[in-house]
């Protein structure tokens, strides 16, 4: 077995009994990154020598210490809209090439104070702008499970990287879904804890008042043992929330029958793909067996979460990626010598057409005039859809859903086409709305072609626990599911 | 037809914080080498986010109750949205519908008046300034062009009147009174050129009788109080005459031209930006709670008003010298300083209202910056007091220390001008004196008092003044007095 298969649990004890080293998963990693990434193109930059200096150090740490730093050397992948110090972060934009951060995101900071290794920057939809990775300015992520369909995204770099052991675990963001639907379309564990929870500092906007820092692993634990350094209050993100942060690893334990299920029967309905309600059905069996109670519940103002979130994303979009002009950083094109024309010029030949489009729309819904109608209205339902969730949160711990409406799609499928594309986020991003807590988790495959199905667990504020806890259940009953990995025969067709 | 004047103005504060209202960057930017006062955040990096300066907050919160406003219990910050390059973000943070404070006023007093105006204050509110750039040009060409990002970020207060301002003296009024109550405060240094204090004012002429104003135009650059009366002179003056020649008036922006001493059109209206504005999702809405206000009262420091009553009932002031000296906060500092080394109040106060700003407004300089400091003033004043010098001369002392920034010790002794106290050296001159302008003693002496004012006269002449009048009064009156009995 290749070391970088390993899950961050088996890791961090085979590194505890000194029965692997740093350097030698880190080497495994990166052959294996070699390996796939030519056909996968989950990274944008593979961290080489960085990342095995740091492994050297830290390798002597834990051989001359008692004490070995929480992560000890665990290789992390990081979605290249997370600032790395002296690490190009492009947001996987020709506007940000050559953008160098003098500074570490907050998480990228924890996670190296932790003894943790950045392996390397991974691709997404241009400024996460995208549920495929096709609207990347570099590269399209291919799923590990059939590469002629996409990823997910936009934290698709991660989310394939994870399924494909091209690293042990990931950070993510999600602004609408793009942590939770990658990791259902490559069959991996994606969390997005509650609005606040993780510092955003660091991590360059999109949807400020949406984004959130989540992470993507090959199991529940693994998950939780990156919770546990990332999550908690940061001075420089007043957004952030100064509450205790509980051991999110404790949390995974047997036992469920204390929850109450809701089943918002919104989202089980028209434009659901058949096989993919079949497993969640069959998954919400289960936690019935499992001495869960569960009901149908709704969410009533469901329908209008969909234009509420693109109105609000794209607006604050519009004002978040003003900032790349090519003044300061970046790409700028400068041929006259005129100040406007080298703000056209840099932002039409730097930004991509769903970027461009995405301004457009959000520039529009803040005009005066147009305000009320759109924005304010849209901040309207967003308070209703909060209100709902509120609503039925009274009455159960969890809800439970699928992540997507459909399996991974084609590559090349739905790009032409950005409504059917929107679509794809309509489980998952009312829970950005709400500021919630979400989970997809792989429930299954469909039956012909072997496509991974997420199931969505949705909690309340800063109630990741129990989300965990469900999920590491499932995950017990499931021990098939997990074992399965993606059947990377490609790679000999490659070498053919 | 002349018609009213309506002035209404927009002024700008910098406020005086440690550090900048959303990071951890000094202030102190003044002169500093371009963009050494930066960081991720006021350099506007992608992924930087703002935390608000509390301070800020407190500065803000003591202009707005001095201004009589109604504070706001929950702020919120919006986001300007516009594209430059001095503004990293592409946006300002600044406050919109929810601003800190609205509904306040000022009142001027009129000198030698019991009547008040009331000048009304719109809204007061919390923003973040822009950093600057700096061009380069060649035969009047601008060829390239850099940006200094050091004040972005600097803290903001912006304050807006209602147009009730009817002539440029009243600007200025209601402007030197503004800026010496946020020097009181703490909350602003005050100054024009430097541009810690910027005013822009908007002006049109409503016609007499009608309650519609006319078309406003906005005036802008001034960086001056001289400036902003010639700037809303010319301008008064200029919508006028376009009025009395039946012309409209365009709505724009103008720039007032120091040189040129004139206005000129920057932009109208019509091609008036949309900022887009919308509430920044980075920071949280501000709550200001009446505990929070109550406290901010309570630290409040003093203010003219009660700073001209304490010096009355302490340094035993006239109200008119209080007045003076409590005008201008750093007047009012170098008093105190003076006082706590010097014990005759009154005489401080006389030579700082009298040669001392004399000098300074000769010299239009500010008295923090007086070469002449409060403990110089007072050794000056000592030196006095042992008769070691006349008044007169001490005033040419004192020009001579203002230009020179040396002491009045110094000086006195490199020049020799110490006072002539020896008798019979003055006994001489008046000999002299008496030879020379007998018939004025003979004057003096059928009864015409004031004649031995003359001659005292002749005498501070003779010594260049710097005998003691006394004393050649008292020295003439005893040798008329024996001439006459010996005759």
């Amino acid at each position: 077995m290749s070391l970088n298969e390993l899950t961050v649990i088996d890791y961090l004890e085979m590194i505890r009994k000194r029965e692997i080293t740093v350097e030698q998963v880190i080497k495994d990693t990166i052959k294996h990154i070699d390996r796939v990434d030519e056909v996968l193109k989950s990274y944008l930059y593979i961290n080489r020598e960085e990342a095995l200096k740091e492994a050297k150090k830290l390798d002597k740490t834990i051989k001359n210490n008692k004490d070995i730093p929480p992560l000890a050397g665990l290789p992390i992948a990081v979605k290249d809209i997370i600032c790395t110090k002296g690490i190009e972060t492009t947001c996987a934009s020709k506007i940000l090439k050559g953008f160098i951060p003098p500074y570490d995101a907050t998480v990228v900071k924890r996670i190296k104070e932790a003894g943790g290794i950045i392996i390397g920057k991974t691709n997404l939809d241009e400024f996460a702008m995208g549920s495929s990775n096709e609207s990347s300015a570099y590269q399209v992520t291919l799923n590990p499970w059939d590469i002629t369909r996409v990823p997910g995204g936009s934290s698709g770099g991660s989310a394939a990287a994870v399924a494909a052991d091209e690293t042990l675990i990931a950070l993510g963001t999600d602004t609408g879904g793009s942590v939770r639907l990658p990791a259902s379309f490559c069959g991996v564990v994606g969390i997005k804890p509650t609005y606040g929870r993780i510092s955003r500092f660091g991590v360059i906007a999109y949807a400020s008042s949406l984004d959130q820092v989540g992470i993507l692993g090959k199991g529940v634990k693994d998950v939780a043992v990156l919770m546990n350094i990332i999550c908690g209050y940061d001075s420089l993100d007043s957004t952030s929330v100064n509450v205790s942060v509980p051991d999110f690893l404790s949390s995974c334990r047997e036992g469920i029958n204390d929850l109450k299920f809701g089943l918002p029967r919104e989202f089980f309905s028209q434009g659901l793909h058949s096989e993919v309600k079949e497993k969640v059905m069959k998954c919400i069996d289960k936690l019935c067996q499992l001495g869960g109670k569960v009901e149908e519940t709704s969410l009533p103002n469901i329908e209008y979460a969909l234009p509420a979130y693109y109105l609000i994303a794209m607006a604050e979009a519009s004002s978040n990626l003003a900032k790349f002009d090519g003044v300061q950083y970046g790409l700028r094109i400068e041929d006259s010598g005129d100040l406007e024309d080298m703000y056209l010029k840099t932002r039409s030949q730097g930004l991509g057409a769903e970027v461009i489009r995405r301004i457009m729309l959000g520039t529009y819904a803040l005009s005066s005039g147009y305000y009320d109608a759109y924005y304010l209205k849209a901040q309207k339902v967003r308070t209703l859809i909060k209100r709902d969730f509120d609503n039925v949160f009274q009455k159960y711990d969890l809800l439970i859903c699928p992540t997507s409406p459909v399996p991974p799609f084609k590559v090349g499928e739905r790009i032409a086409d950005p409504i059917t594309m929107f679509l794809t986020d309509v489980y998952t991003l009312p829970v950005n709305l709400a500021g919630l807590p979400g989970l997809s988790i792989n429930c299954g495959f469909t039956n012909r072609e072997n496509l991974p199905i997420g199931l969505q667990i949705i909690g309340r504020s800063f109630e990741e626990e129990k989300i965990l806890r469900v999920a590491y259940n499932l995950e017990q009953e499931w021990k098939e599911i997990k074992a399965k990995k993606p059947n990377l025969s490609f790679l000999k067709d490659q070498s053919l | 037809m002349p018609g009213d004047i309506v002035i209404g103005l927009e002024i700008h504060l910098q406020l005086l914080t440690r550090t900048k209202m959303f990071c951890h960057c000094s202030t102190e930017y003044i002169d500093q080498k371009p963009n050494s006062h930066t960081c991720p955040v006021c350099l506007g990096l992608p992924g930087s986010l703002p935390v608000l300066n509390k301070k800020a907050v407190e500065l803000a919160l003591r202009a707005a109750i001095a201004l009589n406003c109604h504070i706001n219990n929950t702020n919120i910050f919006h986001r300007k949205n516009y594209f430059y390059p001095d503004l990293p973000k592409a946006y300002q943070i600044s406050q919109y519908n929810q601003p800190l404070a609205v509904n306040g006023f000022l009142m001027l007093k009129e000198e030698n008046s019991s009547e008040s105006r009331k000048i009304r204050i719109n809204r007061v509110h919390l923003e973040e300034d822009a950093g600057k750039l700096v061009h380069w040009e060649k035969e009047g060409k601008i060829v390239y062009s850099l940006v200094d990002y050091n004040r972005s970020g600097i803290p903001l207060l912006e304050i807006v009147t209602e147009p009730d301002i009817c002539s440029s003296e009243e600007a200025v009024i209601f402007l030197q009174k503004l800026r010496n109550m946020v020097q009181y405060l703490d909350v602003c240094d005050g100054n024009l050129e430097k541009g810690s204090l910027r005013c822009d004012a908007n002006i049109s002429i409503r016609e007499r009788g009608k309650g519609r104003l006319g078309t406003k135009t906005e005036v802008k650059n001034m960086n001056s109080f001289r400036a902003i009366r010639l700037a809303l002179d010319y301008e008064i003056k200029r919508q006028r005459r376009l009025i009395e020649q039946g012309e409209i008036v365009v709505q724009e922006t103008r720039r007032w031209d120091e040189v040129a001493g004139k206005t000129s059109a920057m932009r109208s209206k019509e091609e008036a930006q949309d900022y887009r504005y919308f509430p920044e999702p980075d920071l949280l809405p501000l709550v200001i709670n009446q505990n929070w206000i109550a406290e901010t009262k309570k630290n409040f420091p003093e203010l003219p008003e009660q700073k001209k009553e304490r010096f009355i009932t302490n340094f035993k002031l006239s109200e008119y010298d209080a007045r003076r000296l409590v005008e201008v906060k750093s007047l009012g500092d170098y008093f105190e300083q003076a006082t706590q080394i010097y014990p005759d109040y009154k005489k401080i106060a006389n030579w700082i209202l009298g040669e001392l700003l004399h000098l300074l407004s000769e010299g239009d300089i500010d008295i923090k910056k007086c070469p002449v400091t409060a403990s110089r003033l007072v050794e000056l004043l000592l030196l006095i007091d042992r008769k070691i010098i006349s008044n007169k001369i001490a005033k040419s002392i004192l020009e001579q220390m203002f230009r020179t920034g040396q002491s009045a010790t110094d000086l006195v002794e490199k020049s020799g001008i110490t006072q002539i106290s020896n008798k019979q050296e003055i006994d001489d001159i008046i000999e002299h004196i008496i030879k020379d302008y007998w018939p004025t003693v003979e004057d003096y002496c059928s009864g015409k008092d004031k004649a031995i004012h003359f001659l005292v006269g002749q005498v501070m002449k003779y010594t260049k003044g710097r005998a003691q009048p006394d004393l050649v009064l008292n020295l003439l009156k005893e040798r008329i007095k024996k001439i006459s009995e010996n005759s």
